[in-house]
């Protein structure tokens, strides 16, 4: 499969979410051409990295679906996936917690599901050991799930595409295709603003917007509807309030998981989410709403009386790639399949939760896909480690001493409320994928994760990129093209040098 | 391990009073430890005028009188550390600094804790809808015009009517930016009344009271925001939701004291002022530490700020030379009307400057103090305002032989 021309690839994925990037990952252990089409300016700023960052056990999955099948897999191989990409990854465990004794019947349904899914060390726990578990949560009785875990989904995505870029995959990003056209000797033409590509075989994971694609190569029969869901993110001296994920009992009409309670890897603790359909025109629409604020707010003291607003630090919503319309709610499993309309496309279409757990066993089923077809012959160059940026934070007194001797850019800290140095910001800013809006050094640094959002730090990010990259006012963007965060120089200011 | 008598935490206007002070005093081995490339801490974007006119009978700007502390810190040859962080604190007073030098460890005799405010933010205050560019909190925004020498919006609404908001808007207008309206949850204003005329009236800015950003629009660029007024509960009145096209929000939502090295400590803070707990001597739970300036208060007046650190070295000085002997604890207790009142509680029954601030604007008021029922001291105010600090000495005369201290505002 040799491509001669630089825009001929044997793959093209388009979408460079957790599931794009994990397919270029396992399709980079493979002697292939591929290249990975991404609308925005970053990787992942879709779904995957507005969601609350679990590694699902599978226990909420109908046995016999995809769903279930991919997340226990997902769950039981995220661990040894996340050493080799250098991502966080803390094993803290669930608590289903039933507010009312009407409710354990639930729990056991749910312990029988993923028990059948193949979920282990399930347990049903009474209202005693919940308090020793957990002091700050009230509920008669719980399911304890402890191989339920947690990771950075953000830092996840990063380094699946930093990994597969290392390993020869082609990232394209602000590249959005705006048209499919098939080939008679099936190969499709894509097309984007500034480039044309051509491939013979097509991925879809573009999450929430896989079934407008679809139907740009001509297939009609995928519909998708949008389906948002808000968070609060507390601040870190809320995360002494509990150990585990602690979630409700979820009802199944609500199409979600219920309001759970969350804590991340770096200490956080978020609040959500919630499940709103919204308008199927305007499937970018990432605000919160009062309504809702209020009622996670609400919802989640139920669970635990100790959290108050003094916590919240940010807002945020993500949108789920639902297959089921607002009426009839619940859930459909996951599809990835071929079509007669266009064989050699594979599309994967409603990869809402458990979809960061599901992830690598949807990779590895569309590389399968194409090794069919293909008999794809292994790269041997292939590095399956990646390096991400030292936390100087994580480290001990003497660790950091001996960085800042050997380098004195980790002697500046940057991000106060973080604890992020010149030298971490410096190395986000010169990311792999050349990614360089605020938000993309955000996610890879942490700085402006913190209670002060960047009131300390954001101007002298603004600052590095000005000596690094000779930025003018005009090139600072919070996140991608038309975000600028300035509208020019002062009208008589000499420039800042 | 590098010992030193005094460690001030904080180069800004209160670390610096306070250095200058303990000098004064006869303390020779003090160190000055500050995050940024300068001294003065916020005074150097305060390109404003207005600051001085107490202790110096004068009208400098931020960087002025800045320099005037700073001056005295390079005459009287007071060592600090620039660009240097404190990212540790323990309750025996170790300091692990990070610098481009390297990291130390420091053991102070004494601390005074100078860190300043952070401002609140957009997701503190939960404001709904999108999170675009050009939403900004004001002390950013003045960094990035002031320092930077950047525009950052054309067309403005504020959020918030404290000063640094009212200072922006007139700022931004001078930059030749509109600046459309300033919006005010309370029904009065959160600034000084000399910032109102100034920055507001005088740019025919409209200020609306009762009123708060209820949704934010825009994909990548603040396109518009929703105003809505409030009841008297501060509830949001649905009918009064009105969009306005702009393309910055700037928020001027209040100060909250930077005290996450005091928690790191084992500090006790004061829920009411979100700051450390002190006595007379601005000392905190943990002797020989000392707290003052804004990471102890939110001062509206930088005259005050530096009285109020000038009165720590008095402390300080007492403290290393063992001379600090409590007389007595007693808990200021405060009546209904104040919103708190520092120091919370007195042991020496020294001379001492008590600051507190009122729950909401008034006229004609007295604040009382008072032992049980025996009034000591009466003090009468045409106008009251939260936005102005009070700031009232009781002697030691005045304070012998108290068994209770309360203050009361009728």
């Amino acid at each position: 499969m040799n491509k001669n021309t630089e825009n001929h690839f044997d793959v093209i994925i388009i979408g460079a979410g957790v599931v794009g990037c994990s397919i270029a990952r396992e399709l980079s252990r493979f002697k292939v051409k591929v290249a990975v089409l991404e609308k925005e300016s970053d990787v992942g700023w879709g779904s995957s990295c507005r969601n609350s960052g679990v590694i699902h056990a599978g226990f909420n999955n109908k046995p016999g679906t995809l769903m279930a099948k991919y997340c226990v897999e997902g769950n039981q191989k995220f661990q040894s996936i996340a050493q080799e990409l250098d991502v966080p990854f803390k094993k803290t465990g669930k608590l289903v917690v039933a507010k009312k004794k009407n409710e354990i019947i639930e729990l056991k349904k749910l312990k029988r599901q993923g028990e059948l899914n193949g979920v282990k060390n399930l347990e049903i726990i009474g209202e005693q050991e919940i308090k020793e578990l957990e002091p700050n949560v009230r509920g008669v009785a719980a399911l304890l799930s402890p191989e339920t875990s947690i990771t950075s989904p953000y830092l996840y995505t990063i380094a699946l595409a930093e990994n597969a870029l290392k390993n020869g995959i082609q990232f394209y990003l602000d590249t959005e295709v705006k048209n499919i056209e098939k080939k008679a000797n099936s190969k499709f033409v894509l097309k984007t603003p500034y480039k044309q590509f051509i491939t013979d075989y097509l991925i879809n994971s573009t999450g929430v917007y896989s079934d407008e694609i679809a139907r740009m190569a001509g297939i009609d029969r995928y519909r998708i509807y949008p389906c948002r869901g808000e968070y609060f993110v507390l601040d870190k001296n809320a995360s002494s309030l509990m150990n585990h994920l602690i979630y409700p009992v979820p009802h199944i009409e609500e199409g979600g998981l219920g309001i759970h309670l969350t804590p991340t890897v770096d200490g956080n603790v978020l609040i959500g989410p919630s499940n709103e359909y919204i308008d199927t025109n305007n499937r970018n629409d990432y605000a919160v709403t009062m309504e809702v604020l209020a009622k996670l707010c609400k919802e989640a003291q139920e669970f635990l009386p100790a959290i108050s607003p003094r916590y919240f630090i940010r807002n945020y919503a993500g949108i789920r790639s639902k297959q089921t319309p607002p009426l009839q709610g619940g859930y459909k499993d996951y599809v990835l399949e071929e079509n007669e309309e266009a064989s050699n496309m594979i599309n994967l279409i409603g990869i809402e939760s458990p979809g960061l757990t599901a992830a690598y066993p949807i990779a590895k089923k569309v590389v399968s896909m194409i090794d069919e077809k293909e008999i794809l012959s292994p790269n041997p160059k292939f590095n399956p480690f990646r390096k991400g940026i030292l936390r100087f934070e994580e480290q001990d007194d003497e660790t950091k001493r001996i960085l800042v001797e050997q380098n004195s850019d980790y002697g500046e800290v940057i991000c106060r409320c973080e604890q992020v140095t010149k030298k971490e910001i410096l190395e986000a800013i010169n990311n792999p994928l050349g990614a360089r809006s605020l938000v993309s050094i955000k996610y890879r640094s942490r700085a402006m994760m913190g209670r002060c959002q960047g009131g300390y730090c954001q101007t002298r990010i603004l600052e590095l990129l000005k000596d690094k990259y000779n930025y003018g006012w005009n090139d600072f963007l919070l996140k991608g093209s038309g975000s600028n965060m300035l509208t020019g120089n002062r009208s008589n200011g000499e420039s800042n040098i | 391990m590098i010992n030193k008598d005094v460690i001030i935490i904080g180069g800004g206007a209160a670390g610096l009073a306070a250095a200058v002070a303990c000098r004064k005093k006869g303390l020779e081995d003090i160190l000055i430890i500050e995050r940024e490339s300068d001294l003065g801490g916020i005074l150097k974007q305060c390109i404003h005028d207005g600051f001085g006119l107490i202790k110096f009978q004068n009208s400098y700007t931020g960087p002025e009188y800045a320099q005037k502390y700073i001056d005295q810190v390079q005459e009287c040859g007071i060592e600090f550390l620039l660009d240097s962080m404190v990212i540790d604190i323990t309750n025996q007073k170790i300091l692990t600094v990070v610098n481009k030098s390297g990291l130390k460890k420091y053991l102070a005799k004494s601390i005074i804790l100078a860190m300043g405010c952070r401002e609140r933010t957009r997701g503190a205050i939960g404001i709904p809808g999108t999170r675009p560019a050009g939403i900004y909190t004001a002390g950013v925004a003045q960094n990035l015009i002031n320092i930077h020498n950047y525009m950052i919006g054309k067309e403005v609404v504020i959020l918030g009517s404290g000063d640094i908001g009212l200072i922006m808007a007139r700022r931004l207008m001078l930059e030749g930016a509109t600046v459309k309206m300033v919006l005010e949850l309370l029904p009065y204003g959160s600034g000084l009344p000399r910032n109102f005329n100034q920055c507001l009236a005088d740019y025919d800015i409209p200020l609306h009271l009762n009123h708060t950003v209820v949704d934010i629009k825009g994909g990548k660029r603040v396109e518009a925001i929703t105003m809505a007024k409030v009841d008297s509960k501060g509830k949001i009145i649905e009918s009064t939701c009105q969009e306005i096209s702009c393309d910055t929000l700037l928020l001027s939502v209040g100060l909250i004291p930077e005290n996450e090295l005091t928690k790191m400590a084992g500090i006790l803070l004061d829920p009411l002022t979100g700051g450390a707990l002190v006595d007379e001597y601005g000392q905190t739970t943990i002797n020989g530490i000392f707290a003052c300036g804004n990471v102890l208060q939110v001062h509206d007046i930088v005259d005050n700020v530096s009285l109020e650190a000038e009165h720590i070295a008095n402390g300080v000085g007492r403290y290393l030379s063992s001379l600090l002997k409590p007389k007595n604890n007693i808990k200021i207790e405060i009546g209904p009307g104040l919103r708190y009142v520092l120091p919370q509680h007195i042991q020496y029954l020294d001379d001492t400057v008590f600051s507190f601030r009122v729950k909401k604007p008034g006229n004609k008021k007295q604040i009382i103090f008072r032992n049980d029922s025996r009034i000591i001291k009466k003090k009468s105010f045409i106008r009251v305002n939260p936005a102005e600090m009070i700031r009232i000495k009781l002697t030691s005369s005045e304070l012998s032989d108290i068994k209770h201290l309360k203050v009361e505002l009728n």
